[in-house]
């Protein structure tokens, strides 16, 4: 079975070249497909053989795709044009979450789990997610960490949420768009064998911030070791799942912009994470004596900050 | 006509009815015409579709009357009051206090909108007005949640009072949440139901979120 797994692998990579450089053209095979029987991928699968079926069932329905033609036929205007981009089923979209957060080396998110139906519902909800998993995060955070003090008083601090909101859907979609637009124009100098479309960089970058979620809940916990050590756990993680899906795109140019490109892309999703924990949580703060206050009486009062 | 030669009505089928001709100024949609009555009847009959389904919000069934004869009043109604009633909250500065008029109702509004676009590309078959309908009216148990913590804070606002106002906003969040997904899930295909649920906890989480942290000043 696995060199039949190869086998098919290695006639989707050809399919997939094919169409890479023209995307409208029909690719016909003439051998056929392999027999899977029905109830193994499609609405019910079980649980135990999920590997297996995920290989083999998405290529299958690659090949399939690939035979049908253009998937997306629909005018811009119409309502089922954008139907399209939220063609997924429950299983599909925690497929993906999955992927995104536990990279397998060697195997591309894109061509894994995307692979010509990318979708709009992860990335927007996600985002929307992680906007107000931030927001309430952080202000449990400060509230923890000022509980004691006598001179605080609880703000909700509801400003942030829109600030949150703007910085995670500009990095959500603009990063993707400048990426995707750097890409373009280095496939017109370099013929690049693997070239993704704007929706599927959406698509990665929507599901790679999934990794924040449970990070920013955890950063509640006021100590700056666990924050930064989350910080790194997390970075690695999607970092590692964006630089493998875009390894491949950029690895036959030139090898210095190769580096630089992977490097801005891990920078700035490090840049966003090392953001949000400055910008939304207070730091804890150290056991350190404050300054001695001298009080009415001549006496010296020294207050212990916790 | 020579091919009706050969009908004939059994005998034993009764066939009645009344023909009547209408006559003078009486148009046949009279009866459906609600210029000339009084405005009190105006009101109350949609007064009183608003209190049904508030009824129906706090006993969900499966019913189909809210789905049926969506009306956007009640929405607004408790729109409106839950903002309101999240005004007044504490801030040493503006930038640090609770939402305020606009943002609570663009919230609920757009938050509705968003979440019927999503069921609605999700495949969903619910017209656009029936789930903002739905949506709107779920909200009745958080406002009523709200009523109830602005009244628990006149008492106090110490431990006690928190634990009071986070078991009631908790359980009005669960109740808006089953709510709105009775009425909405049917109309989902089934493997994408959670998809379609997930967006709707979120949004009342948010709400629920707003009401459990205000702070009076």
């Amino acid at each position: 079975i696995a060199s039949l797994v190869m086998y098919l692998l290695a006639e989707f990579d050809d399919a997939a070249n094919l169409l890479a450089a023209n995307p409208d053209a029909t690719t016909i095979s003439i051998d056929e497909p392999v027999e899977i029987p029905k109830n193994q991928h499609g609405r019910l699968q079980q649980p135990g053989r999920e590997e297996d079926d995920e290989l083999l069932g998405t290529d299958d329905s690659d090949k399939t795709e690939l035979l049908a033609g253009q998937k997306k036929s629909a005018p811009f205007w119409t309502f089922e044009y954008y139907q399209t981009f939220f063609d997924v089923d429950t299983y599909q979209v925690l497929d993906r979450i999955k992927g995104s957060v536990f990279p397998v080396p060697g195997k591309n998110f894109v061509r894994l789990y995307i692979r010509s139906n990318p979708d709009l519902y992860g990335p927007f909800w996600i985002c929307a997610t992680l906007v107000f998993t931030i927001a309430v995060s952080g202000n449990l955070s400060n509230f923890f960490i000022h509980l004691g003090k006598p001179t605080y008083h609880y703000v909700p601090e509801f400003r942030k949420v829109s600030i949150a909101a703007t910085t995670i859907y500009a990095y959500a979609w603009l990063v993707p768009l400048a990426l995707w637009g750097f890409l373009m124009w280095r496939n017109s100098k370099v013929m690049n064998i693997v070239s993704y479309s704007f929706l599927e960089i959406v698509c990665v970058y929507g599901y790679s911030l999934f990794i924040y979620i449970p990070t920013a809940i955890l950063w509640i916990i006021p100590q700056k070791v666990v924050r930064w050590v989350l910080v790194m756990f997390s970075l690695c993680l999607s970092g590692s799942v964006l630089v493998m899906t875009f390894w491949p795109a950029v690895r036959d140019d030139n090898r210095r912009i190769a580096l630089a490109t992977l490097g801005t892309i891990v920078l700035l999703h490090a840049l966003l994470a090392v953001g949000c924990l400055a910008y939304f949580f207070d730091a804890p703060e150290l056991d350190f004596p404050a300054p001695i206050i001298p009080a009415h009486n001549g006496t010296t009062v020294i207050t212990k900050s916790q | 006509f020579p091919g009706l030669a050969d009908v004939s009505i059994s005998e034993d089928i009764p066939v009645e009815g009344e023909i009547t001709v209408p006559v003078g100024s009486r148009s046949p949609d009279e009866d459906y015409s609600t210029l000339d009555e009084p405005v009190r009847d105006t009101i109350m009959r949609d007064l009183r579709a608003v209190g049904k389904k508030f009824v129906h919000v706090m006993y969900p069934k499966k019913s189909s009357a809210l789905l049926r004869d969506w009306d956007l009043w009640g929405p607004l109604v408790l729109c409106v009051s839950l903002a309101l009633m999240l005004q007044g909250g504490s801030a040493d500065s503006k930038d640090d206090g609770g939402p305020q008029f606009a943002e609570v109702f663009v919230i609920i509004w757009f938050g509705a909108v968003v979440i019927t676009l999503n069921s609605k590309l999700l495949g969903g078959t619910i017209s656009f007005f029936q789930s903002l309908c739905v949506l709107g009216y779920c909200v009745l148990p958080l406002t009523v949640a709200m009523l109830v913590c602005r009244l628990v804070l006149l008492a106090g606002s110490g431990t006690v009072s928190f634990i009071i106002r986070l078991i009631v906003v908790v359980a009005m969040f669960g109740w808006s949440t089953l709510a709105s997904t009775a009425f909405l899930a049917d109309s989902q295909p089934p493997n994408r139901k959670a998809l379609v649920v997930y967006p709707i906890f979120l949004f009342y989480f948010v709400i629920s979120w707003m009401i459990l942290t205000f702070t009076p000043q």
